[in-house]
């Protein structure tokens, strides 16, 4: 019995020194930290309950049978954030450089199975240099069990990818499939192909950070939601983000009280909306003035900037935010734009967290490039999304919904719960200007007729009453009194019941 | 007594204005341009006339709208403020002829005291001291040696059109007489195409001291003490204070006797000042006379007891002065900071946009608040870029003082950029609070510019103890979410690892009723606050001590605003600290590779491509920010090697345009 003790507590310590003092040092010089501290980050302290501790590989090729660490290059179980529950898995790039085996994606499956079982997040912390090669296709097999998991998982329980190191070729599949992709700045990169191989066939020269890196994904490809400084900084501000998650698609946010009261008026807001209607303004100030403490976690703040995701709290309680961003592309919908929003509200969908969304938006970006690049299609894929969602939608329009744009944006029409529009609202097919010259091209040559006819045109559409008339907004808002409305208005919907009809699937234009 | 009074000027001085006249009782007409319609002084206003579009040329500065303005509102009195048409004679001598009046003195006055060369010449025939030189054009390098031996060393020799260091040299003796008329005459030729010189003397360690003075249409003239702005940046007045710290009785007397003389030259009614440019010794010499309300007039106020803006209307209107010289006391000693749109850390750059938080701290005995602006509001690109001026009170200089920096660190303003960290550091400056002052006193100090991160702070221990209270609060928020496991929920730790400016700092902290107790090693902390989450401002009782700082969360940890400092916080676990200890220090990115953009803005165009050779000064690129254009010229000669923007390109600030070799 003591024998068995010892033994135990040998394995155990073998296991926690992953592939050596040596090659931890050597992780550390990089900047980055080991599996296991990593995971002392992320979780609350000593609330980590490891599973799978003595799983070891079972290659018997190229002599790996000779090095049988315990655990395998990841390490795996679950633990608690702020009290609430997660499972977690991580990559340990000192074991086999992270590389995934037969054994390590078991590992990885059991705590996913475990996690839709009891309805918990799963959370990856991601080092791998790829595929256990001598293992061939029973490694190819192991990432195949994770993706299929990861499908599964999707819209059950909420599931984050923090990349932490390299993650290329078929490994960037599974993090591709969860919710959130995290990337820690200098020290990570996600690549189908990497540089060398890019070199050879497409003569292309690019170094693995402008290829992969944090800021690539987060500004040029969109794949990745937040970029962090560091390890510690990227685990610290993970545990912020999991708090505004739900456990689980049967479960609501969870709450944290506040002491910003509900009924905080915001005088300022009535001078937000400039006096000229073509000046941009900042529809980030009007997030942050209705927020809960004025804290906003926002996501791709960088990639598609003519539309703002993330998420705040109203009252201590999750909302996903939407809203169109005038500075940027006056805040017209383009490609990029409707797929990160169609995305967000389809995560928020899935888990429960109401969609306040903020319009002012002037239509679908014109040109050659969008239509070549199908907006139709991507376009669509937000309208989709917004009259597919079943949670409580609350819309405010503060300025500009214009044409298509404003059924796209969570309107009336589309099942919003709650529509309210500022006194500056123009809500109508497209701007003054734009209508006059068609409904009226007879008289494009004569300015003063134009002038007049866009005149009468601005009084009569440029603002809320017309929409008001029809009952498609439910109210014309102060601006100060913006974060009160939304609060009881999602009070009211705590109770929201809405289901969409049975099917298999529905078919998201893709 | 005037009925009504137009006041033809906008912002803090227009609010001003409208506040002493309504408590006399008498109504007030703002004018504003279409870029103001939304201003503090039209609502605070009985009437508003709009006087067109936003620049100042087509509205404020537009008399014939002001007439009308007048007109149309049956005005019997105009205000004309500082700045714009405060100084215009021909606007005073319309005025004059339509019959209505103009709060400030006679055109007589503001005629001869425009004028440069004038006023200096009524200033010596009135008894004024100015600064002796030779008024004439050197001949040749013997009569500047006369000439510098009459005034007495040391001397400046300057170009006529000599400017920015350009074309001048001081002299300390003849040698460098010889040297300095040569050398000077020589660059004044080549940079300006002429070479005409002069000498004067040249003062050493020179301080700006003023004298403020009222006069009544019935012969009586008072001076109502000095006002000491030295502190100033490339001639414009950041710091103003009453009294000067430098001046004894017997120098006040003399200088407030020359400037009521001087006022009496020119029959002068209403309130001005007489600068004085005064040297290491107290010699003070005659700089200009201001013939209307100055900036910093709140200062000479606070110490007076008196309200000069009332009195103005007073004295415009036939009133005699409630006051002679031997009723005129100075009590105690008040202080000004000019908060001022600009960033300090960009050079100064004027900052525009919109206040999206705008709180100042809240108005006391000890504290004035003078602006024009509210939260919400913007600050135009139109106008000079002044947030307000703050005035602060106490019965000595160093009480002044305390409540000017404790004042400064409750200002709260985001939105714009602002220079409220640099004018604490200023009031936190060894030097500043010895009172050893000159006009040189900013480029000397800050010669590299100013950065907030770069201040040292006298107490870390107390942004470290409250630090530690910030996180302990929000930990135990978020220990506080709901869904956690029973019986297994979160408990938040008494004992942290403060990381600040590189040094870990071990703290143990407990919860109190009312606030905190830390405990810094040997150090204790007792902080007493009604601080809630969210908030910015942390202010708190600190061992009985009344603090305030500001707070912004940063990441995973906090940035902290206090005394011009900012100080970046985070405040770890034990265990977590071991590892963030281990996280590389991140260089940051060299960018004097980089011509970065300044501002916001849309790239108008490019005037350089890849490969091309530059030399400095040549233009690189137009910005347009808030409807102006900015040309970005080249710091150094160099190689172009890459654009990282096109022309169409919006622009953040910090945005790299293009890259050299």
């Amino acid at each position: 019995m003591h024998d068995i003790i010892r033994q135990l507590e040998e394995k155990r310590q073998l296991a926690r020194l992953g592939g050596g003092k040596a090659r931890i040092e050597s992780q550390h010089k990089k900047g980055k930290l080991s599996a296991r501290e990593r995971i002392e980050l992320l979780l609350d302290p000593d609330s980590f309950e490891e599973w799978d501790m003595f799983v070891e590989h079972r290659c018997n090729d190229f002599g790996m049978e000779k090095q049988t660490p315990p655990g395998d290059g990841v390490v795996t179980g679950h633990g608690t954030v702020n009290g609430r529950l997660i499972f977690v898995f991580s990559q340990d790039f000192t074991v086999f450089g992270g590389s995934l085996s037969e054994s390590h994606a078991e590992k990885i499956c059991k705590i996913m199975d475990q996690a839709l079982k009891v309805g918990a997040p799963v959370i990856g912390l991601n080092d791998s240099g790829g595929a256990r090669i001598q293992e061939g296709v029973s490694s190819l097999a192991g990432y195949a069990e994770v993706f299929q998991r990861n499908v599964l998982a999707s819209g059950v329980v909420p599931q984050i990818s923090m990349i932490m190191g390299p993650c290329a070729g078929g490994a960037v599949y599974s993090p591709a499939m969860t919710d959130f992709i995290f990337m820690v700045k200098d020290t990570s990169y996600m690549f189908v192909t990497g540089p060398d191989v890019v070199k050879t066939v497409t003569h292309e020269e690019v170094t693995h950070e402008e290829l992969g890196g944090a800021m690539t994904h987060t500004s040029k490809s969109g794949v990745a939601d937040k970029a962090f400084e560091n390890d510690a900084e990227a685990l610290l501000q993970l545990r912020r983000f999991i708090d505004f998650l739900p456990a689980s698609n049967r479960e609501k946010p969870p709450v944290r009280p506040t002491p910003d009261s509900p009924t905080r008026i915001e005088e300022s807001l009535d001078t937000l909306i400039p006096d000229n209607t073509n000046k941009p303004y900042d529809m980030r100030e009007l997030v942050e003035k209705v927020a809960d403490e004025g804290e906003f976690f926002e996501l791709q703040s960088a990639y598609a900037g003519n539309i703002l995701t993330g998420f705040i709290r109203m009252e201590g309680s999750t909302v996903g935010v939407v809203a169109n961003q005038p500075m940027v592309l006056a805040g017209c919908l383009d490609i990029d734009s409707s797929k990160k929003a169609a995305r967000f509200v389809r995560f928020c969908d899935c888990f429960n967290i109401p969609i306040l969304t903020l319009v002012d938006v002037p239509g679908f970006l014109p040109g050659t490039s969008q239509e070549f690049g199908g907006i139709i299609k991507h376009g669509a894929k937000l309208l989709y999304a917004y009259a597919e969602a079943t949670v409580p939608k609350v819309t405010v329009i503060t300025r500009k919904a214009y044409g298509g744009a404003y059924d796209v944006m969570s309107s009336k029409h589309l099942r919003g719960d709650v529509n309210f529009a500022w006194p500056s609202a123009e809500i109508a097919v497209m701007g003054p200007k734009g209508a006059v010259e068609i409904i009226f091209r007879k008289d494009l040559g004569n300015n003063k007729k134009i002038a007049d006819r866009t005149e009468e045109y601005r009084k009569r559409f440029a603002n809320p009453f017309i929409a008001g008339n029809r009952g498609f907004i439910d109210d014309v808002i102060m601006p100060r009194n913006t974060r009160v409305r939304i609060c009881r208005s999602l009070r009211m919907l705590a109770g929201k019941k809405l289901e969409n009809p049975w099917k298999k699937h529905g078919n998201i234009p893709l | 007594m005037f009925k009504k009074i137009l006041i033809a000027n906008r912002g803090e001085i227009a609010c001003r204005v409208i506040k002493s006249a309504r408590r006399m009782g008498i109504k007030t007409v703002a004018v504003y341009s279409e870029a103001d319609g939304d201003a503090l002084h039209v609502e605070m206003a009985d009437e508003a006339v709009c006087i067109g579009p936003a620049p100042s040329s087509e509205s404020y500065l537009r008399i014939d709208k002001i007439l009308a303005a007048i007109k149309l509102t049956g005005a019997d009195a105009v205000h004309p403020g500082y700045g714009f048409l405060s100084e215009n004679a021909t606007f005073a001598r319309k005025l004059k002829r339509q019959g209505v009046a103009f709060i400030g003195p006679n055109v007589l006055a503001i005629t001869k005291m425009g004028d440069k060369i004038e006023s200096k010449k009524l200033a010596e025939k009135a008894g004024v001291n100015t600064v002796p030189g030779h008024t004439e054009a050197l001949r040749d390098v013997r009569q500047a040696l006369s000439a510098a031996k009459k005034i007495g060393y040391p001397v400046m020799l300057k170009a006529s059109a000599g400017g920015g260091g350009k074309g001048m040299r001081v002299a300390y003796n003849e040698a460098e007489t010889r040297e300095g008329f040569a050398s000077a005459k020589r660059e004044a030729a080549s940079s300006f195409g002429d070479d005409r010189m002069f000498v004067e003397k040249f003062i050493e360690e020179p301080r700006h001291i003023e004298i403020q003075i009222i006069a009544d249409s019935h012969g009586n003239t008072v001076y109502l003490g000095e006002r000491e702005c030295s502190i100033q940046r490339r001639h414009q007045k950041v710091i103003e204070e009453a009294p000067s710290p430098f001046i004894d009785e017997k120098t006040r007397k003399a200088m407030g006797k020359q400037a009521v003389h001087l006022a009496r030259a020119v029959k002068y009614v209403s309130a001005g000042t007489v600068e004085f440019i005064v040297d290491s010794k107290r010699n003070f010499y005659f700089l200009e006379m201001n013939t209307r309300l100055q900036v910093e007039h709140p200062v000479t106020e606070k110490i007076t007891g008196l309200d000069l803006v009332e009195l103005m209307i007073r004295v415009a209107a036939g009133e005699k002065l409630p006051l002679k010289q031997e009723d005129v006391t100075l009590t105690g000693w008040a202080m000004e900071t000019r908060i001022y749109a600009e960033d300090p850390f960009r050079g100064f750059l004027p900052s525009v946009g919109r206040l999206v938080r705008y709180q100042p701290p809240q108005e006391s005995d000890h504290v004035r608040v003078d602006t024009g602006v509210y939260e919400g509001g913007e600050i135009s690109i139109y106008y000079d870029p002044m947030i307000a001026k703050l005035i602060t009170y106490g019965n000595d200089r160093d009480e002044a003082i305390a409540h000017m920096r404790h004042a400064l660190d409750g200002y709260f303003i985001r939105g714009v950029s602002h220079n409220i960290s640099f004018l604490a550091a200023l009031m936190a400056h060894p030097r500043f609070q010895k009172g050893n002052l000159t006009t040189n006193f900013i480029a000397e100090e800050y010669a590299d510019g100013f950065d907030p991160s770069d201040v040292p702070h006298d107490d870390p221990e107390l942004l470290v103890a409250i630090a530690t209270a910030i996180h302990r609060a929000y930990q135990e928020r978020a220990a506080g979410i709901s869904g956690q496991y029973a019986g297994h929920q979160r408990q938040v730790r008494d004992d942290w690892v403060v990381v600040l400016g590189g040094k870990e700092y071990g703290v143990n902290i407990t919860c109190v009723t009312g606030g905190y107790d830390v405990s810094i090693g040997e150090e204790r902390l007792h902080i007493r606050t009604q601080w809630q989450l969210g908030q910015p401002l942390f202010q708190a009782q600190v061992n009985g001590s009344l603090i305030c700082l500001q707070m912004e969360r940063d990441g995973a940890g906090y940035s902290l605003f206090h005394s011009g400092l900012r100080a970046d916080v985070v405040v770890l676990n034990p265990q977590v600290a071991a590892l963030y200890a281990l996280m590389p220090e991140k260089v940051a990115l060299d960018t004097s590779q980089f011509l970065l953009s300044p501002m916001p803005g849309l790239l108008i165009s490019l005037s350089v491509t890849e490969g091309q050779e530059v030399k400095a000064g040549e233009e690189l690129a137009v910005i347009e920010a808030m409807k102006m254009e900015n040309v970005l010229h080249a710091e150094r000669d160099g190689v172009i090697k890459t654009v990282h923007a096109a022309a169409g390109d919006s622009l953040s600030v910090d945005q790299a345009i293009i890259e050299y070799e």
